[in-house]
């Protein structure tokens, strides 16, 4: 009975999500042994769980529509990075008539997004409907397109403020500082109080956890029942009177608009907007992200965003201070592991998804 | 009678999981023979050439009984590379040839002739050179032989049929060592000059001295061509005949031949006139079950059945008139016309369909049991739903009540409705199809192949509920089934499907000649 | 008895006027026009001076070429743009490093890197196969992000490990904590050139001296002995008087041109034509057309169009497509050892990241698609891409007073030319389904 259980969790599971769970927890096990600081390391965890949530929370439409895991949801990202460029020039060319405080301006960053994110959605749904079967390898070249083309438009845009623009030259800077317009960590630090040592971002936790509620809420409305059935089984879908297409235009744009909220979030938690190369490879991280959590490329839910973002940011924060206090020899430990196990994952889960 | 058996099949069964599909097969083929084997589906033919050419299936499920004797020798048949070194070929029904390739490098596919090379000395002789010249003169002879002019170095792609399906044909002649070919259907996809065509060079082959196998549901054909004719029914061979001592008639009854099972109806109803479906000139484009200008009426609280062979389109219909694949033609429902090619249109007109691809187009697998039983409902009908403003979300517990109530009317066993339909047996995801349907409260019900693949109590409980249902609700249903005798024991009539057309309406007392005649595509005798 | 004439005629392919064959031709070569005319564009905006572009586009593309034409095979056995050459590339930067660190140069340092690469590369090939074989239809991604783990492997080896437990010492080469390889490595008096100018370190700076008129002269003389050669042992008779003292004198003239140049160190003596390299690129070529018409070759095109039907015949398509991953990868093992030699330093972390992403945009232009590929769309896109790289940024600065806008461009120009590409095989293919679901 018990070894049965073992072997049906061991299936569900699958090997790769286990070895990442027993390399976590031996992290864990060694920050304890060489007597890391417990409470700086939760606290840093929680502050990146909540950093990349919702753009972990982004991958969820994109699979249950059956687009598979969004490798171009740095099209989101980008729209919403024009959305805070534009919320910043905004309170610049405003500066001295009306003073806007961080919060208006997080709102406004998000408002603005918003029509660009629904108008790619759209357009990127579309696109994918066409290349049913390679969506995952069009959807990484199209946000790849994307994120180069718009390192030439972020040398042509007009953004004048001079957080943004550089002082001489043309465009605007590789990373604009949000120190200035008091945006920085407004969600982290948004009701937060501290357990001991650890500082809990309320604000931050709450924002991702409203954003998995509406996530929720939308799948179990009309549409994203539709939208679900449509990614099990789009032949059946079609026989239920469902249009498939149109469902997966949904899922993908809802996918991109949590792209764009995303990014927002986690500028604001790094205090700096990151431009030019900074998206380009940002989609591998929340892909990596749901899947460890246990999603597939066909199947995901709430549960494995939620696990899966804290099982690999956990890993991520924890790596680096116990690969230090093992050898300074090894200061790239952290990122060379992040680098294996991102990709590691997604390798595993694409091979797991069989043929064609 | 002197010349020895090329093939000699003796006592050949087979099991699949406890259920016999084949019992006690005797063949016996000579060289130059044709000889044809016909039958239903299910009748085991397909089961038969499996093991004939050793293939997987039959080997990974136990094997099977009896033996192969192939020239006075036994043989053991484990694989289809052994089949083929014994000197077995075959023309399979699905093409197997290569488009962007001549017409030379299909009929020599993975057996080219090579010629070595200074590299290949080191290399081995996968690194051997194509001997391209060599490869030509042999497909011109192997061409030439079945009379066919057309240039050996000429793509296949743009060919048409029969000449795809003569390259195939000119393939298993050029193996040297070939004694026998089994045609598969090979008259299916052929127009009609085609096919004769083919028959003839069929007999030029036999005419060598390679014996012939040949499968098909075309009963002039047969009767045209073979030597000997050997009819399959239920896994069991039902007699050997000689051409000389047979006809169409014969043939067709033995095939079809079965007592009526006990009907489930009591005495024959009368019918009321009201139509409840018309189609009229009804085409479907649905691959591997082609409708072709179907007229059928349906009349009010009916039990018709569909029947026919497979891959003559009896599924299509349904298929068509629910709008899952591209239709052309007119169907009206209660006198007004439907517009085709829109599910959710046909389920607002008041149909509901239960899919004969339970696994592809009938079940969500990997959702609950219940969002299935509702979602057609809830999708199509905006039932179980709840308004929020702008927003329709699901009501959560009316869906849950209902679910509970078909999985105790159905007897769905289950561990409850938020169990995985993936998780469930053949018979209890068949059951979460009926009640998804009847969830629709449908005035027309379509059920394709409602027992296929599950169990002999199940598919009693199914054909019950749907008994029920007509008789108790009143509601029309229109069941396509390959069971004949399923059909006889509950439709009020049966329509008989070959080639895309009816080719004839029954009652479900009609004699088995006429059932095995349209079935074959020939019309009932006349008076009979 | 049978009669040709109860079948349908085949269809004659219809001839076709001269305007459907120019339409036909401009859209079944769209992406190629495009890039001719950017490029011509690109050129005449910048106001290059063709001399020095021609020096620039000869060292690029017998830098790049074979590392380009390592994808053809896969793309033949129906797996795609193989995306996985970033292992080939980093198992011949391993090579590098590791033969520089033993301080063998030159030729025989390069011979070295070869050999011992080879069987390095057929491993990871076979790996990377095997992996392949496992996600069937999703090759292209797989090989994507199968180039990314690598990429944290080989940090993982040449950062942390080397030098640690894996022992070098090192001082030039090993970073100053003493673990790690440094971010570059200068071949330079090592391997630099190793295969282009394999005279230099020999005292003997004039032989095989990668210069055009050397080269000419070579070519003159391998042309005129190869053609007597071919005529004698093949036909089996010597060419006519005349025709050989017209040769000669042709020959002689061009002999005579180039030493001139040579002795008065022209301009033409800064074109560089790296000989030794420009004969291994020919004589892949030339394999490459050897190996299409071998029975493995044959395999390969079958399973390529069609795994099932190749698979009822008896081909072992697992095993083929694997093969056909093996000997991309040793190619680009070796492709990017020259690409190294030629270059003469190199990023030890970076240099291979974009090699994947070059070569493939460079296929695609010339005509290439995710189901064909030939030598000449390879040779073609290598020109027309390495065109676009060498005019973009003087053509950004010309428009726009910014260079940055021209390098910019032509990232986007790679990555988009693989997107879109992709997208058109991608929706072709699913019009081939429907229209084989009779829709």
């Amino acid at each position: 009975m018990l070894q049965n259980l073992a072997a049906k969790f061991m299936t569900n599971f699958g090997l790769a999500r286990l070895i990442i769970l027993g390399f976590f927890i031996f992290l864990c096990i060694m920050a304890v042994v060489f007597q890391l600081d417990i409470a700086e390391l939760l606290t840093s965890s929680l502050a990146r769980i909540g950093m990349w949530g919702v753009l972990v929370l982004a991958m969820l439409p994109a699979i249950s529509s059956g687009i598979g895991p969004n490798f171009g949801v740095s099209l989101g990202i980008l729209c919403g990075l024009v959305g805070a460029l534009t919320a910043l020039e905004t309170a610049f060319r405003l500066g001295g008539v009306v003073e806007l405080s961080g919060g208006v301006l997080f709102l406004l960053a998000i408002i603005i997004s918003l029509p660009f994110a629904i108008l790619t959605g759209i357009a990127y749904g579309w696109l994918l409907n066409r290349v049913k079967g390679s969506e995952m390898m069009i959807a990484t070249y199209v946000g790849f397109s994307m994120v180069s083309i718009m390192k030439i438009a972020w040398l042509f845009l007009p953004y004048t403020s001079p957080e943004m623009a550089w002082p001489i030259g043309r465009g605007v800077r590789v990373q604009i500082s949000l120190a200035g317009r008091g945006i920085t960590r407004i969600l982290n630090n948004f009701l937060s109080f501290n357990i001991g040592d650890v500082v809990v971002p309320t604000g931050l936790l709450l924002f991702f956890a409203l954003m998995c509620f509406l996530v929720w809420l939308f799948m179990r409305s009309k549409t994203g029942i539709a939208m679900r059935a449509a990614g099990d089984n789009p032949r059946f879908s079609e026989a239920a009177g469902i249009n498939v297409n149109r469902s997966r235009i949904i899922g993908t744009t809802f996918s991109t608009i949590l792209g764009a909220i995303g990014i927002l979030v986690y500028a604001q938690s790094y205090g700096f907007i990151q431009l030019y190369e900074g998206p380009m490879f940002m989609p591998f991280v929340a892909v990596a992200a749901v899947l460890i959590g246990g999603a597939s490329v066909k199947k995901a839910s709430i549960t494995h965003v939620v696990v899966g973002t804290a099982l690999f940011l956990g890993i991520q924060v924890v790596a680096i201070p116990v690969a230090n206090a093992f050898t300074t020899d090894w200061a790239s430990m952290g990122e060379i592991s992040r680098k294996i196990i991102q990709n590691g994952v997604i390798l595993y889960a694409l091979t797991q998804a069989g043929g064609d | 009678m002197a010349e020895a058996s090329l093939l000699q099949m003796q006592g050949i069964g087979k099991s699949y999981y406890g259920t016999p599909v084949l019992q006690d097969i005797n063949l016996n083929i000579k060289p130059g023979e044709i000889h044809a084997i016909v039958g239903e589906n299910g009748a085991g033919k397909s089961t038969l050439m499996n093991i004939l050419f050793g293939m997987e299936v039959i080997h990974s499920t136990g094997g099977f009984d009896g033996e192969i004797i192939i020239n006075g020798k036994k043989e053991k048949i484990d694989s289809p590379q052994r089949a083929m070194e014994i000197g077995i070929g075959m023309v399979h029904q699905e093409f197997m040839l290569l488009p962007n390739y001549s017409i030379t490098e299909n009929i020599k596919l993975n057996r080219e002739v090579l010629k070595p090379n200074f590299l290949s000395r080191v290399f081995g002789q996968k690194i051997e050179h194509l001997n391209m010249g060599q490869m030509n003169t042999d497909s011109r002879k192997a061409l030439d032989k079945l009379g066919i002019g057309i240039e050996e170095y000429v793509t296949v792609a743009g060919l048409p049929v029969g000449y795809m399906q003569f390259t195939e044909i000119a393939r298993e002649i050029d193996k040297t060592n070939v004694k026998m070919i089994v045609f598969d259907e090979p008259t299916a996809v052929l127009a009609e000059t085609e096919a004769e065509k083919l028959l003839e060079s069929m007999k030029a082959i036999a005419e060598e001295g390679i014996a012939i196998l040949f499968i098909t549901h075309r009963l002039d054909e047969v009767i045209s061509i073979s030597d000997n004719i050997t009819v399959l029914r239920d896994g069991k061979r039902v007699g050997t005949k000689k051409r000389e001592e047979t006809d169409v008639y014969e043939l067709a009854e033995l095939m079809v031949g079965r007592k009526i099972e006990k009907m489930v109806h009591g005495e024959q109803r009368e019918l009321k006139n009201e139509i409840a479906l018309k189609t009229e000139n009804l085409v479907v484009h649905m691959p591997g079950e082609k409708v072709n200008g179907v007229n059928l009426e349906v009349r009010k609280g009916e039990f018709l059945g569909i029947g026919g062979l497979a891959g003559q389109g009896k599924v299509g219909i349904a298929n068509g008139v629910m709008g899952l694949y591209p239709s052309r033609g007119q169907v009206w429902i209660n006198g007004s016309p439907l517009s085709l090619n829109d599910p959710g249109e046909s389920m607002r007109q008041g149909m509901a369909y239960v899919s004969e691809d339970r696994r592809g187009v009938g079940l969500l697998l990997d959702s609950s049991i219940e969002l299935n039983i509702v979602i057609n409902a809830l999708h199509n009908q905006k039932k179980f739903l709840k308004k929020y403003g702008f927003f329709k979300f699901q009501d959560t517990k009316g869906i849950r009540d209902h679910a509970l109530k078909m999985i105790k009317e159905l007897d769905i066993r289950c561990t409850g409705p938020g169990q995985l339909v993936k998780r469930l047996s053949g018979g209890n995801q068949q059951k979460v199809c009926i009640a998804r349907a009847l969830t629709m409260e449908p005035e027309i019900l379509f059920v394709s192949e409602p027992t296929r693949g599950i169990d002999v109590g199940a598919k009693r409980l199914v054909l019950e509920t749907l008994v029920k249902l007509n008789e108790e609700l009143g509601m029309t249903i229109v069941m396509t089934s390959s069971e004949l005798g399923e059909l006889r024991s509950v439709c009020d009539r049966i329509a008989i499907v070959s080639e895309g057309n009816i080719s004839g309406v029954l009652p479900p007392d009609g004699s088995d000649v006429d059932f095995g005649l349209l079935m074959a595509g020939q019309q009932e005798r006349r008076g009979a | 008895m049978l009669t040709q004439n109860s079948l349908p005629e085949v269809e004659e392919h219809k001839r076709l006027t001269n305007k459907e064959a120019a339409i036909q031709f401009l859209t079944n070569n769209m992406v190629t026009i495009m890039f001719v005319v950017l490029v011509l564009a690109g050129f005449l905006v910048a106001g290059m001076n063709p001399f020095l572009f021609i020096l620039d586009i000869v060292a690029r593309m017998s830098r790049n070429s074979f590392l380009v034409l390592s994808l053809i095979i896969p793309v033949v056995a129906g797996m795609g743009l193989n995306f996985s050459i970033v292992l080939g590339a980093m198992a011949g930067q391993a090579l590098l490093i590791f033969v520089t660190h033993w301080g063998i140069t030159g030729l025989p340092g390069i011979l070295l890197c070869i050999v011992l690469v080879t069987p390095l590369s057929m491993f990871l090939g076979y790996l990377t196969g095997k992996l392949f074989n496992k996600a069937k239809g999703q090759e292209m991604i797989a090989g994507l992000i199968l180039a990314f783990f690598a990429q944290g492997i080989y940090e993982l080896i040449f950062l942390q490990l080397v030098g640690g437990i894996i022992p070098m010492d090192n001082r030039v080469l090993i970073m100053s904590s003493g673990i790690g390889v440094r971010t570059t490595v200068d071949l330079t008096g090592g391997l630099k050139y190793g295969l282009d100018w394999p005279g230099q370190i020999w005292g003997m700076p004039n032989l095989l001296r990668p210069t055009f008129p050397w080269t000419l002269i070579v070519g003159v003389i391998a042309v005129i002995v190869g053609f007597l050669v071919y005529r004698f042992v093949f036909k089996g008779r010597m060419p006519s008087l005349p025709s050989i003292g017209a040769g000669l004198v042709a020959a002689g003239l061009i002999v005579y041109w180039s030493a001139i140049q040579i002795q008065q160190e022209t301009m033409m003596m800064m074109v560089r034509i790296p000989l030794l390299t420009w004969i291994v690129i020919l004589t892949l070529c030339l394999f490459i057309v050897f190996f299409s018409r071998t029975k493995l070759g044959q395999d390969m095109r079958s399973v390529g169009q069609d795994r099932h039907v190749a698979a009822v015949s008896g081909i072992q398509v697992d095993r083929v497509r694997v093969i056909a991953i093996m000997m991309s990868m040793v190619m680009a093992s070796w492709g990017h050892i020259i690409f190294l030699q030629n270059m003469g330093a190199f990023s030890t972390y970076g240099s291979h990241e974009q090699i994947g992403l070059y070569s493939v945009a460079a296929l695609l232009i010339g005509g290439a698609t995710v189901s064909k590929a030939t030598i000449s769309q390879a040779l073609l896109g290598v020109f027309l891409f390495h065109a676009l790289f060498i005019v973009s940024p003087s053509a950004g600065r010309q428009l726009f007073g910014d260079a940055q806008v021209g390098e910019y461009f032509r990232v986007f120009v790679a990555y988009g030319v693989i997107g879109i590409t992709l997208a058109l095989h991608a929706w072709k293919k699913l019009l081939q389904r429907k229209d084989q679901l009779g829709v």
